[in-house]
């Protein structure tokens, strides 16, 4: 009688089944800046890329760069996606008309705060709690930020893989190629003193070891 | 080494004096060291064989007891068999013969329609012509008295044989009609009697040839029961056939339930959820497969009620009422659960469906390029193949029945040979530390080649000078 009972408890602990702690959170910041809006259609590719290799209990977000991007209101579309697959796909199909609406109406903003963006990117995913965080920054890496805006914070990015994708070479670094180097080594560094893991993606044709 | 080699001013010397005192150690220790060797070997030996010996008894009991349960499954099996011929005799009995009077009536019946036929069928000579005694009155007439009178009689007489001889030929065809119409209504009895007689000599062969065939079982079962060593060996070879038969027949069927897993797995991730994991596996798939395991479960419980297998002895006991209620409840089930399964199945397809449109979304093409015209084929046959799988793995249950039988048989003969090899081997490994042992010895005394060649010298040398001095006194 007391095997049974051993044998009834286990069966109803055992299928108290947890949800897997493979999932996945990715969270991609664009930068709307300047002329970097004319690279909109590739993010957009990145987007549906990396929306087809997410799957049931992923997040995925993506939030413009602007003036001041350490903003809820700066996230363009957001989702968990559910444990059903029939709900992801339609949630997946959501997600990118909300993407298409955002690409076609998105203005130019004056100002780049890219550590803003990945001050927010760092709290939307920790809220999440995902097995593996990602946050894609997709950028020319030039931090451009309005007078007054306070940046030089300390983020803890342990646990996170940081990617840069589709780093364009401005006008500027064509004359001093150094300023390009540089600005890459910077961000290297502040992503790796943080305790992240830092690459850099600009041939978006391979795309395959993306996420 | 050095130390060794240093004992005197020339390493060699050394060497030797090491020798000659290790040489004159190993042979007074000889006695000692050969009956240790020896002791080892002998009880190394006997340990072995006493193992050996033990492993063998316990063969020759695991072969004891796998005859008995060969012979109590042969007998169990033929009991079957020759209920299963008696029980189909009682109904050809019950149906044939049971109305064996009945049968018995229709024929007399048929026979006495017939006699009576056949009486009313018979010839009747025509009546004697009317017109003879008119003859024999003319030929009786005086010839003067009568002599005018005569032709008109004649002329009459004439007339009469012409009328009776009409009247004659009315009969006699009229009484020819009524023959052929009685012969006529003789013919289908006559059939009748013929097919009935046939349709009893069928059932009395078949009654015959089922009698035979139950000699034949009660011969074999009375070998079995008197446990003959030809119907052991028969039963054995049979079981070994099951056994790789019906492994067969279950590798298939496990086929059958892989493709009904495939079918179900994807889909139940709706009901369940896609990604949580239950026991490292996900919830999904444990689902699926619990699905297919209680439809074989089902099948197993409806193959029990049916009795059609005897894996369960007490659904089998059940009385009549409730095995019926058993199957009926079992069937429903797999029939809901093959339901279930076909609209997991039309899920499938929706969902794969869905994916593909969604993933051309992503890819920037057409959703609707994806659609296809004869899709509903194949969502149809899985529809068909998810509706009749469960029913299909239901007849796993006689499979599964043979192969639980017969692998008794094959592990206890497995066992046997396990047991027959470890008894071999034992008893090669005690022999070859009882030859170890000696080998040893020999080893031990090779080094002492020269003491021992002194020793026997001077042995052969006492005996000689004793038997002189024998042979002196004498």
């Amino acid at each position: 009688m007391k095997t049974f009972s051993l044998l009834i408890v286990c069966t109803m602990l055992a299928s108290c089944a947890q949800s897997s702690p493979g999932n996945s959170g990715v969270y991609m910041l664009i930068d709307t800046s300047g002329t970097y809006r004319e690279e909109m259609l590739k993010a957009e590719q990145i987007i549906r890329y990396s929306l087809s290799q997410l799957d049931a209990t992923d997040s995925f977000a993506v939030a413009r760069i602007d003036t001041g991007s350490f903003s809820e209101k700066d996230i363009v579309a957001k989702m968990t996606f559910d444990d059903r697959p029939s709900t992801v796909n339609r949630q997946k199909r959501v997600f990118i008309d909300q993407i298409r609406a955002f690409v076609d109406d998105t203005r130019s903003s004056p100002y780049t705060d890219i550590t803003g963006g990945l001050l927010q990117a760092v709290e939307y995913l920790n809220e999440k709690g995902p097995a593996t965080k990602t946050v894609l920054i997709f950028s020319d890496l030039k931090e451009d930020l309005e007078k007054g805006y306070v940046r030089d914070i300390d983020i803890d990015l342990t646990g996170f893989d940081v990617i840069a994708l589709n780093v364009t070479k401005l006008r500027s670094d064509n004359v001093d190629p150094r300023e390009y180097l540089t600005r890459l080594e910077q961000w290297q560094n502040k992503v790796e003193k943080s305790g992240g893991h830092w690459r850099v993606i600009n041939d978006l044709d391979g795309l395959e070891g993306l996420l | 080494m050095n130390f060794l080699l240093s004992i005197t001013p020339s390493p060699v010397l050394s060497a030797l004096l090491w020798i000659v005192l290790v040489v004159t150690a190993l042979y007074f220790a000889r006695p000692t060291a050969h009956a240790l060797i020896n002791a080892t070997g002998r009880s190394l030996y006997k340990v072995f064989r006493t193992a050996s010996l033990a492993v063998g008894k316990a063969r020759t009991g695991l072969a004891e007891r796998n005859r008995q349960v060969l012979l109590a499954a042969g007998r169990e099996a033929k009991e079957r068999i020759v209920e299963r011929e008696f029980h189909r005799i009682n109904e050809t009995v019950r149906k044939d013969l049971g109305n064996y009077s009945a049968l018995h009536r229709n024929l007399s019946e048929s026979i006495k329609r017939i006699e009576d036929d056949h009486q009313q069928a018979v010839d009747v000579p025509p009546d004697p012509p009317g017109w003879v005694k008119a003859v024999q009155a003319v030929a009786a007439m005086d010839m003067k008295d009568s002599r005018v009178g005569v032709g008109s009689i004649l002329s009459d007489i004439h007339k009469s044989l012409v009328k009776a001889h009409r009247e004659a030929m009315v009969a006699y065809h009229e009484a020819s009609r009524v023959r052929h119409t009685l012969l006529r209504k003789m013919r289908p009895e006559w059939r009748e009697i013929q097919q009935t007689l046939d349709h009893v000599g069928k059932n009395v062969t078949s009654l015959l040839s089922r009698s035979s065939t139950i000699d034949r079982h009660m011969q074999e079962y009375e070998d079995i029961v008197k446990g003959e060593d030809r119907a052991v060996s028969i039963l054995s070879s049979s079981s070994l056939v099951y056994f790789f038969v019906s492994a067969l027949v279950l590798v298939v069927a496990v086929g059958g339930a892989t493709i009904n897993f495939s079918l179900i797995a994807r889909p139940m991730a709706e009901m369940v959820g896609g990604t949580s994991l239950l026991m490292g596996y996900k919830t999904a798939h444990i689902a699926a497969l619990v699905i297919i395991l209680v439809e074989i479960s089902m099948g197993l419980f409806l193959m029990e009620s049916l009795r059609i297998t005897r894996l369960f002895p007490v659904i089998g006991a059940l009385p009549d009422k409730t095995r019926v209620r058993m199957i009926w409840i079992t069937f429903t089930m797999l029939f809901l659960l093959a339901s279930v399964e076909a609209g997991l199945a039309f899920m499938r397809e929706v969902l794969l469906h869905d994916e593909l449109a969604t993933s051309a979304l992503l890819r920037g093409d057409s959703a609707t390029a994806i659609s296809n015209d004869y899709m509903w084929i194949t969502t149809a046959a899985q529809m068909g193949m998810g509706f009749i799988l469960p029913f299909a793995l239901t007849f796993v249950a006689i499979p599964l029945e043979t192969f639980v039988h017969s692998l008794r048989t094959i592990v206890g003969l497995v066992a046997m040979g396990a047991l027959q090899v470890t008894s071999l081997l034992l008893r090669l490994l005690g022999n070859g530390f009882r030859y170890l042992s000696k080998i040893l010895a020999q080893l031990y005394d090779l080094p002492l080649f020269i003491p021992l060649w002194w020793a026997a010298r001077d042995s052969s040398e006492t005996g000689r000078e004793n038997k002189r001095l024998q042979k002196v006194a004498s």
